[in-house]
């Protein structure tokens, strides 16, 4: 896209503070266009960011009310509020919408809001292919809960294990449309990897050496190089899920040589995975924000960036414990015995590292620091049982009963969703300005700690008890029927917490109090900039000294607005330059020219939201839905004159 | 219903019991840790000085290397691994030990998972004495049992938690377990692996009796059906016969010999009806005849409309089935 009134040998230089003229024609060339084309168009990384969030949020909300109804049908023996058919619609969805819709992406989210602030940059690496990667996510969920409100819901569970997920036993579209979903985010989630990986590599702030990089960034980098080797192998078992079902494959039926264990193999070679991809960014949360919230730097960073590699290797090591039912060879079992519980100790460096942190800082018991502490009593738990699970014989026994249902909730809602509610009460005001309410916040919190427990608690002595997961409705007399009241009790309790949660958020969009640049006193430069930050985030790069260059300089509010950091200066403010810097030790490197908003990413991922659709019904959609993808990516890179004459005039060394 | 045990931390048998030992040990270690780690929390929260976002970061720290926090990590971590192995350990000779309980003598079953129920197949050295029945097993106490597993549609999965782990059943392939009952009694079990709609109602029971009890049950059950000699009985024989029932049935020593359903030669000795949905009762017989739908929704089982007399006959054979 060209703007009118471009001089392509423009010499406006950024490099001074807000208000100057050339501060000015930063925040103009940054921002996104006007209008409703020019929303659809947007390709700030905050714009999509923000969108992102929201819609994640609005899924993770739908994902809660479903649970809400599942524990409403159990709340009794025999309940007939929901029958079979909706019950299982019900937790299918919800498992897949908590973890393909909420989860993952909420915390790919977080990053494309947060790394390029944390880095010191003005745009994410390919702002184009991440507004097409949030585009076709949006679409993927969307067309997975049309097809729920119109009757048709998956019912197959979130594991969609063949044969009942296959052609004979799930006849309909409902898994054809699940699978499609299934291919649909995972691909959005490869190319926010592949988008975080870029940024963190090249467009660091000068200065930011690797070993300098913040520990959410690292989080983030770990977690994306995770989900670009788990996320092929679901795609690949989605693929074939609906070849079997489309064209009559037998990939998975064993009545013609195909296999029904390949799919769990495959499966959870992502699916275990999956789980470190929604707990290590929520250890990035802690790692970001127990240092602030202790007014010291973190406690072994060297064995914080270690623990959180040996994690992700590891974690695809394990795969198979969630199949030691299956009948496996003895000596395979003790092997992934082992190796699932050794997952375990970096955990545990982590953990320590925090508790030595706490243990050495001034505390400033703020809501975001609760939600930590609700972290350290749930998530460790969680862990705990977690052992207990990586044990063979323990395994036999409470594999697929409330036990487990208990365990993935004590982990992935005390690692992930306590970290990431925390995150939300830190990073509100730099987002928007204001804070949230301190007394509400507290409120949350308690509602929901307390919830979480009264909910999932007595669910361990379920599953002890024998009740299995995934059942619409159970006897009366079976021992079950008090702790079932309970834990539903408890599940409307956490219900309430996150209703106050939205209240909070949306009265302090207004009514909050004004933030500043640095309301809680960090180290880490988003909170260098302004809150929210202007379009092009800096306004001079700043250049970094240390791991946390806000405490290392003069604080900024003693300075005024802008904090008194050596910075860059000398990059075009009239046109989308960018400094990129080297992989290692972050020095000046490339100036690059950053493409202009354009709507042909948002057409794209109309045209393969088509095709996808259309491959449902025939697999002809295949054939026909790509001319107009096709189209739509022609139109996308086709080269701009006006644009590339500007590139041209830049083209120098820097 | 009937009376049932079902409770991974009761057990009645030694596989069961050798699981619980493992869970008593790994849960004391795992409550030790835990406790451990909240009050290393706590005292961090009690003892730090309070501050507010103005408060000066201790950055001085950065500079230290803190040897003291830094040899309490280590030390931490090395405990944590050090139990950790001990629990790997624990768990791998509990592995084994379930492995080598004896076989010797046992009695073998032939357990096929369906949709929703189970169809269980005593095999006999001699074939002549092998006999089927469904969603009730009977086995002698002290006597080991070998289950061989397999699965007629989708994934199930097999558990009986007073007396051993869950295995699953799997189509194309066949697994084994084996338990054995110590101790008279009625062990619940069912589908652990969902399997579609009704997966919520697909119990069984384990019977288990002492070896003369259950030598009794077991040469009842190799009897074929004994012929109705009343008229009401007869007449509801006849009914089963060319109503839709006996496309799915089967009654050994009659011409129903279908297999898509359960077998119903001894049907009115069973304790439950439907994978343990309904008590086996006259009335609920006749509610599950009459609309199987409303009990079990998407059951495979269609309704069967009957004037009210002849539903009684009807009945009043299945319950000469004993
Ligand atoms: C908001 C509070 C939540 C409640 C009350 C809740 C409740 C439930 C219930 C009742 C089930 C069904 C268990 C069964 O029948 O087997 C379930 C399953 C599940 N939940 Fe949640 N849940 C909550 C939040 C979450 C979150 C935040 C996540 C993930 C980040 C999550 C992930 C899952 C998964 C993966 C399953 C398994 C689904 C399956 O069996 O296919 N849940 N939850
Ligand atoms: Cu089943």
């Amino acid at each position: 896209m060209n703007r009118p009134g471009h001089a392509p040998a423009s010499r406006l230089k950024d490099g001074t503070g807000p208000g100057s003229p050339e501060a000015a024609a930063l925040d103009a060339t940054w921002s996104d266009p006007p209008g409703l084309l020019g929303w659809l168009a947007a390709v700030n990384h905050k714009s999509i960011a923000r969108r992102f969030i929201v819609t994640t949020f609005c899924f993770f909300v739908a994902g809660g009310l479903l649970a809400v109804v599942m524990r409403l049908q159990l709340a009794r023996p025999g309940s007939k509020l929901v029958g079979p058919d909706l019950y299982n619609q019900l937790f299918t969805m919800h498992g897949s919408t908590m973890m393909f819709l909420f989860a993952v992406p909420v915390m790919q989210a977080v990053a494309v809001y947060l790394v390029p602030l944390m880095l010191g940059t003005r745009s994410i690496a390919f702002p184009r292919l991440n507004a097409f990667a949030y585009w076709i996510f949006l679409f993927g969920g969307l067309m997975l809960y049309v097809v729920f409100v119109l009757g048709a819901g998956p019912d197959a569970g979130w594991f969609s294990y063949v044969p009942l997920a296959g052609p004979d036993y799930s006849p309909g579209k409902r898994e054809d449309f699940w699978a499609q979903m299934i291919t649909f985010t995972e691909l959005s989630a490869l190319l926010e990897a592949i988008v975080v990986i870029t940024t963190v590599f090249k467009l660091r702030a000068p200065g930011m050496t690797l070993n300098r990089i913040p520990l959410f960034v690292w989080a983030m980098l770990v977690t994306a190089f995770m989900v670009l080797f788990a996320m092929p192998s679901v795609m690949l078992a989605s693929t074939m899920l609906i070849m079997d079902r489309l064209v009559g494959s037998h990939f998975f039926n064993p009545a013609e040589g195909g296999d029904v264990v390949l799919w769990q193999h495959l499966f959870w070679f992502f699916g275990h995975p999956e789980v470190y991809l929604i707990f290590l960014p929520g250890l990035g949360f802690l790692s970001a924000m127990i240092p602030t919230f202790a007014r010291r730097p973190i406690f072994g960073y060297t064995a914080m960036v270690l623990s959180l590699i040996a994690t992700a290797f590891l974690a695809f090591g394990l795969w198979v414990h969630h199949m030691f039912a299956v009948n496996l060879p003895e000596l395979g079992k003790s092997f992934f015995t082992a190796a699932s519980m050794l997952i375990a100790i970096p955990s545990a460096v982590q953990i320590f590292c925090w508790l030595a942190t706490l243990w050495g800082g001034k505390l400033d018991f703020k809501t975001p620091l609760l939600f930590v502490l609700g972290f350290f009593f749930i998530l460790v738990l969680g862990g705990m049982t977690g052992i207990m699970l990586a044990s063979v014989p323990l395994d036999l026994q409470v594999h697929d009963s409330y036990f487990v249902v208990a365990h993935l909730h004590y982990v992935l809602i005390g690692g992930a969703v306590f970290p990431l509610f925390g995150a939300f009460y830190y990073w509100y005001p730099k987002i928007t300005g204001r804070l949230m309410s301190e007394r509400l916040g507290r409120w949350n919190f308690w509602l929901f700690f307390i919830g979480f427990n009264v909910a999932f608690f007595p669910m361990h002595l379920l599953g002890l008890k024998g009740m299995p997961r995934r059942v619409y409705t159970y006897q009366a007399g079976l021992g079950w029927d008090a702790m079932n009241m309970v834990a539903t009790i408890g599940a409307l309790t956490i219900a309430m917490s996150v209703l106050l949660f939205i209240v909070n958020a949306a009265r302090s969009l207004r009514h909050g109090a004004p933030a500043g640049a640095n309301p809680w006193g960090a180290g880490t430069l988003e909170w260098a900039t302004e809150s929210p930050p202007p379009p092009c985030n800096f306004h001079a790069i700043p250049v970094v000294h240390g791991r946390d260059p806000l405490w290392e300089h003069p604080r900024p509010e003693a300075e005024g607005a802008q904090p008194a950091f050596t910075h860059v200066s000398g990059l075009a403010a009239d046109t989308r330059e960018l400094l990129a810097t080297t992989v290692l030790d972050a020095r000046p490197d490339l100036r690059l020219n950053f493409p202009d908003p354009t709507i042909w990413p948002f057409v794209s991922a109309v045209a393969v939201t088509a095709l996808f659709i259309g491959s449902v019904f025939t697999p002809w959609a295949v054939v026909w839905g790509s001319i107009p993808i096709a189209i739509a990516l022609t139109a996308w890179f086709w080269p701009d004159r006006a644009e590339t004459s500007v590139h041209l005039s830049l083209e120098r060394k820097p | 219903m009937m009376e049932a045990l079902h409770d991974v931390l009761a057990p009645f048998g030694p596989q069961a019991a050798h699981v619980r030992e493992l869970w008593l040990l790994t849960l004391a270690v795992c409550t030790v840790v835990f406790a451990a780690v909240l009050a290393a929390l706590l005292f961090a929260l009690l003892r730090a000085p309070r501050a507010n976002a103005q408060s000066p970061p201790g950055l001085s720290d950065l500079g230290r290397p803190e040897p003291g926090k830094r040899r309490s990590v280590i030390a931490a971590v090395a405990a944590s691994t050090l139990l950790l192995l001990a629990l790997i350990a624990a768990s791998i000779f509990t592995d084994r030990a379930l492995a080598r309980l004896s076989t010797e003598g046992a009695l073998r079953l032939e357990v096929t998972a369906h949709q929703w129920w189970w169809e269980v197949r005593y095999v006999e050295p001699n074939v002549a004495d092998s006999f089927i029945t469904a969603n009730e097993i009977h086995v002698p106490t002290g006597r080991p049992v070998i289950v061989t597993l397999k699965a007629d549609d989708v994934i199930h999965s097999f558990w009986v938690p007073s007396l051993a782990g869950k295995k699953d059943l799997l189509p194309g392939r066949t697994t084994t377990m084996n338990f054995r009952a110590d101790r008279d009694g009625v062990y619940r079990g069912q589908c652990a692996e969902f399997c579609g709609s009704q997966h919520a109602l697909m119990a069984f029971f384990v019977v288990a009796d002492p070896p003369e009890r259950y030598a009794a049950w077991a040469a009842a059950q190799r009897r074929t059906a004994s012929e109705p000699t009343e008229s009401q009985p007869m007449r509801g024989r006849e009914i089963f016969m060319r109503s839709s029932c006996a496309m799915c049935h089967a009654i050994d020593g009659t011409t129903a010999q279908a297999v898509r359903g359960p077998n119903l030669t001894h049907v009115a000795s069973r304790g439950t009806l439907a994978a343990g949905a309904l008590a086996n009762t006259p009335e609920d017989l006749k509610r599950w005849i009459a609309d199987p739908q409303q009990i079990k929704p998407g059951t495979y089982m269609p309704a069967t409309r009957l004037a009210p007399e002849e539903m009684d006959a009807l009945v009043g054979y299945l319950q000469t089935l004993r």
